[in-house]
């Protein structure tokens, strides 16, 4: 049988590779995406605790992150296709105003 | 010592008597300028006068042993300890009483002359009430603390006074010292006051009520009580010039003369004669700082003596006379005779204020002159004043049935009888000296040849009526009043019999009776062997023979003060400036501000370091939040 | 609703009909199962670890491919793979979401905005700053994993009802408890659309 801790590990090493891609990627969309990445890691986790303790509220979370997901990734493209417009760059490390 | 148990009857007569006073100089101090100079001048005189009057009515109505006690209100309530405003009268008291409201009626009239000509009169008259007010607090307080604040503000008053024609630069310096010497007294005064309530308060008694004090000062140790006297003395000596914070007393003479013959002769500087009178009960129980007190009051006296032998300034002379008499005083307190000291006290009250209202009728006729060299035969011109100035002169040299005579010998035979011979004979010459320097003063002022200058000449005259009528009065007293203290011998004193309720049994031994009159005898001779030598050096030629003649550095020491202010100023005044003025330049900016300003600086400093960390790129920040994530999941990975 | 156990196939061969597909695959499970009865490990275990290796390569793909639209299509492969663990562990509501909604509708929208910017440019090489991130996301994943072993849920699942993880059980909850919730995220999702719109808007 498949233990609990087996997906959470799972969930762990995905989530971890969302992050790398938000750090390092110097394309804004990759970004995204990764971010992407790191919810549905986190849907995983909801999933197996919700099959594991027989509750059907992890279920009912993950429609709504998905929902969530749905709205932030609307809006995240919708900013970048503005910024796009005004730098012709989707290079975040090219976007430095607010510094000292 | 055995006090008998006063009776205390409450009476509410007696708050007006410091209240007139004070109400009168508050009224001038508003409304003075609308009343117009004149009418504010004889409000405040008759302010005091109705003081006097009830003074003498106290004075007459109050019993042997009674003790008259009016409350007004509680002043300071801490637990156990309790201070109330509050005025008592007993036999001591009425004395006072009686020479405050009394010479300083006197001197509110003289004053109305001699400041008649002066701009800031109502200022004057509201400062000179404001002083009455505050002596009178303190001989009438019936605890110490009141006594104190009596104390402080007669020095303020004195302050005030001194530095009053303040457009002179010099006056205001003198003002100050008078107020910072005094205050170096009031240190000492203070901490006795405390080392007092703290110790008594450690055996139960939280008080500063006299009566008090007097029942339950016995329970202290006796290390205690002589700290506590010395501290006490210290206090004393600065308010009545001793040795060695004597010196703002000369310099106090830039004042108006009133305000010298008040404050700085008959009433003020006694207050240290007093204070030691009303702790008799204190006093008596250390020795060994009575010792201290004689030993310091009769090399005072010595000391003040021998620098008055060269002055040449008139208000000088009679300053460093003052100096030497209240010296005379603690000499007798010193050999635990209260009484006497008090007694003379009455006495120089009159004939010490005669004096300086003289030479103030003096100075006024000169216009303001006030060097002896530039006086002389002035006899003539001024025929009351000459009088009344020569009655004095003989009561404080100590004439025979003068007041000076009575008072001054009384000490002298108490301080013998009490075994101190060393002393005594310090007294004895310091009287010749004193006959010696007073006569030579006569002598230049009003006899030989006039030195007048021509312009002041001019307008010499007598003074007014106004003026000279205390003169008249005063010199009555300074006959007429050491008559109440005579010796055995002669009719018997009624002044220790008057003050025996308050300072215990009577101490004047009047076992030899024909030791007392060799002693009398031998202050004779020394009085007339010092007229003599007046007379011969003065009587002519005034100033020009007899001081320069006198040997060149004794009279070069004595003129120039023994240099005591130059010493102090090297020694003391300095290295205190030195110290405050680095304290000024150096600590304040540099060490204070420094680390004010310093945390500032600081704060900035690190700020500029850590704007580093805003990049203005978002994966840096992410970063950053991710590190501080994992911070915090490590500490909780660690708790489980 | 009736509810119909499960019945574990410990029976093999007995002709049952097979009613949802949870049934299917446990049925092809045990069948497979039944055919390699020498492994230590059960089918379940197998078809586990074979998706999570397939799930891992793919995020690293959309992590690590340099053209964006390589990106997107391996995110696309990992949405899929994760819809099939949804299905694995009894959610197959959730996981015919994960495919219509996530795989089909954001990815879409993702490729549009690709193509409507078109980046021609691969990205930049590397500097330093790769090699920082990567350690800081593995020292994440290392202090996370030690965390989830010490973790004290069940290690097995319970046995399951036949409608877990069915439309109706889902709808159950999210029109009873979670009626607010929805409510509120059907304003989320218009206020989204308003906003992207505003934002998106060529200016004139």
């Amino acid at each position: 049988m498949v233990a609990l801790h087996h997906y959470l590990i799972l969930s762990a090493v995905i989530f971890a590779i969302g992050v790398i891609g938000v750090l390092i990627r110097r394309n804004l969309i990759v970004v995204l995406m990764s971010i992407e990445l790191m919810l549905n890691a986190v849907n995983l986790t909801f999933i197996a605790f919700s099959r594991y303790l027989g509750s059907a509220d992890g279920q009912v979370s993950v429609f709504f992150v998905m929902a969530v997901a749905a709205a932030e990734a609307v809006i995240g493209l919708a900013i970048i296709i503005s910024v796009f417009r005004h730098r012709q760059s989707l290079d975040p490390q090219e976007m430095q105003l607010l510094k000292w | 010592m055995v006090s008998p148990e006063p009776s205390s009857v409450a009476y509410d007569l007696l708050r007006w008597m410091p209240l007139i006073p004070l109400l009168a100089s508050g009224f001038n101090l508003f409304f003075g300028r609308a009343l117009g100079k004149q009418t504010a001048g004889a409000l405040a005189a008759a302010a005091v006068g109705a003081s006097f009057a009830l003074a003498c009515y106290v004075f007459w109505q109050l019993p042997a042993h009674g003790i008259w006690r009016d409350t007004l209100y509680t002043w300071i309530e801490s637990g156990s300890f309790q201070v109330a405003l509050s005025f008592q009268v007993d036999a001591l008291t009425a004395v006072m009483l009686l020479i405050v409201t009394g010479i300083g009626f006197l001197i509110h009239l003289y004053s109305l002359g001699y400041m008649a000509h002066d701009e800031d009169r109502v200022r004057f008259f509201v400062y000179l009430n404001l002083f009455i007010f505050f002596m009178l607090l303190l001989v009438m307080g019936d605890n110490l603390l009141i006594l104190f604040v009596g104390w402080e503000g007669v020095g303020l008053c004195s302050y005030l006074l001194i530095g009053f024609w303040h457009h002179d630069h010099n006056n205001t310096i003198a003002g100050n010292k008078a107020f910072i010497v005094n205050r170096i007294g009031d240190f000492g005064f203070i901490l006795g006051i405390f080392v007092l309530v703290t110790e008594l308060g450690r055996q139960g008694i939280w008080t500063l009520d006299f009566v008090e004090l007097q029942q339950h000062v016995k329970m202290l140790e006796p290390a205690t009580i002589t700290l506590i006297t010395v501290l006490l003395f210290v206090g004393a000596a600065g308010k009545s010039a001793q040795l060695p914070l004597f010196v703002w007393l000369p310099d106090a003479m830039a004042g108006p003369t009133p305000v010298s013959a008040l404050i700085h002769a008959a009433t003020m500087v006694t207050a240290g004669v007093y204070m030691t009178a009303r702790l008799h009960f204190l006093f008596i129980l250390a020795p060994a700082t009575l010792a201290l007190i004689a030993v310091i009051g009769a090399a005072t006296a010595f000391f003040a003596a021998t620098i008055a032998l060269t002055q040449n300034d008139i208000k000088k002379v009679l300053a460093y006379s003052t100096v030497s008499q209240l010296g005379y005083m603690f000499l007798a307190v010193g050999v635990g005779a209260f009484g006497t000291a008090i007694f003379h006290v009455f006495t120089h009250a009159f004939f010490k204020a005669c004096l300086f209202l003289g030479s103030g009728s003096v100075i006024h006729a000169l216009g303001g002159e006030q060097d002896m060299r530039k006086m002389g035969g002035l006899k003539g011109f001024m025929p009351v004043t000459y009088w009344t100035y020569l009655v004095a002169t003989l009561a404080i040299a100590g004439v025979p049935f003068t007041a000076g005579f009575f008072s001054k010998d009384l000490i002298l035979w108490q301080t013998f009888s009490h075994g101190a011979t060393g002393l005594w004979s310090i007294g004895l010459i310091t009287a010749g000296m004193t006959t010696f320097y007073m006569f030579r003063q006569l002598f230049m002022v009003f006899h030989g040849e006039c030195r007048v200058d021509a312009h002041a000449k001019a307008h010499l005259h007598e003074s007014p009526a106004v003026m000279t009528l205390p003169l008249v009065i005063l010199a009555a007293g300074s006959i007429f009043s050491g008559w109440l203290g005579a010796p055995e011998y002669l009719w018997g004193s009624r002044w220790e019999h008057w003050l025996e309720p308050v300072l215990g049994v009577s101490e004047v031994h009047h076992d030899s009776v024909s030791t007392e009159m060799i002693i009398t005898l031998l202050t004779l001779g020394v009085v007339v062997s010092g007229f003599l030598l007046a007379f011969v050096n003065y009587r002519k030629t005034g100033a020009q023979t007899g001081s320069q003649a006198g040997g060149g550095l004794f009279y070069q020491i004595s003129f120039n003060k023994f240099y005591v202010d130059e010493f102090y100023d090297l020694a003391i005044v300095r290295p205190f400036t030195a110290l405050a003025s680095f304290f000024a330049r150096i600590i304040d900016p540099w060490v204070i501000d420094g680390t004010v300003n310093g945390v500032a600086t600081t704060a900035r400093r690190f700020s500029n370091i850590w704007r580093y960390l805003q990049t203005g790129n978002v994966q840096h920040y992410a970063a950053m939040f991710l590190t501080g994530a994992l911070a915090l999941l490590a500490y909780f990975l660690g708790q489980l | 609703m009736a509810g119909k156990d499960l019945t574990p196939p410990a029976t093999q061969g007995v002709a049952r009909p097979l009613e949802n597909p949870i049934q299917w695959f446990h049925a092809a499970s045990s069948v497979v199962s039944g055919k390699w009865q020498c492994r230590s490990m059960d089918m379940a275990s197998v078809i586990f670890y074979l998706l999570a290796t397939l799930l891992v390569i793919s995020s690293l793909l959309v992590v690590f491919l340099r053209n964006v639209v390589h990106c997107a299509m391996a995110l696309v492969t990992a949405l899929l793979i994760v819809a099939v663990l949804f299905v694995t562990l009894h959610a197959p509501m959730v996981g015919i979401l994960q495919v219509m909604v996530y795989a089909g509708a954001i990815m879409v929208l993702f490729l549009f905005v690709i193509m409507f910017l078109n980046p021609v440019e691969l990205e930049r090489r590397r500097g330093v700053w790769w090699g920082f991130g990567t350690i800081l996301a593995v020292m994440l994943a290392c202090v996370l994993t030690p965390m989830f072993i010490i973790d004290e849920s069940p290690a097995n699942p319970l046995a399951a009802t036949e409608s877990f993880g069915s439309p109706e059980m889902l709808a159950k909850s999210l029109f009873n408890e979670f009626v607010l919730p929805f409510e509120i995220a059907s304003v989320l999702l218009l206020v989204a659309i308003i906003g992207a719109v505003v934002l998106a808007k060529r200016e004139h």
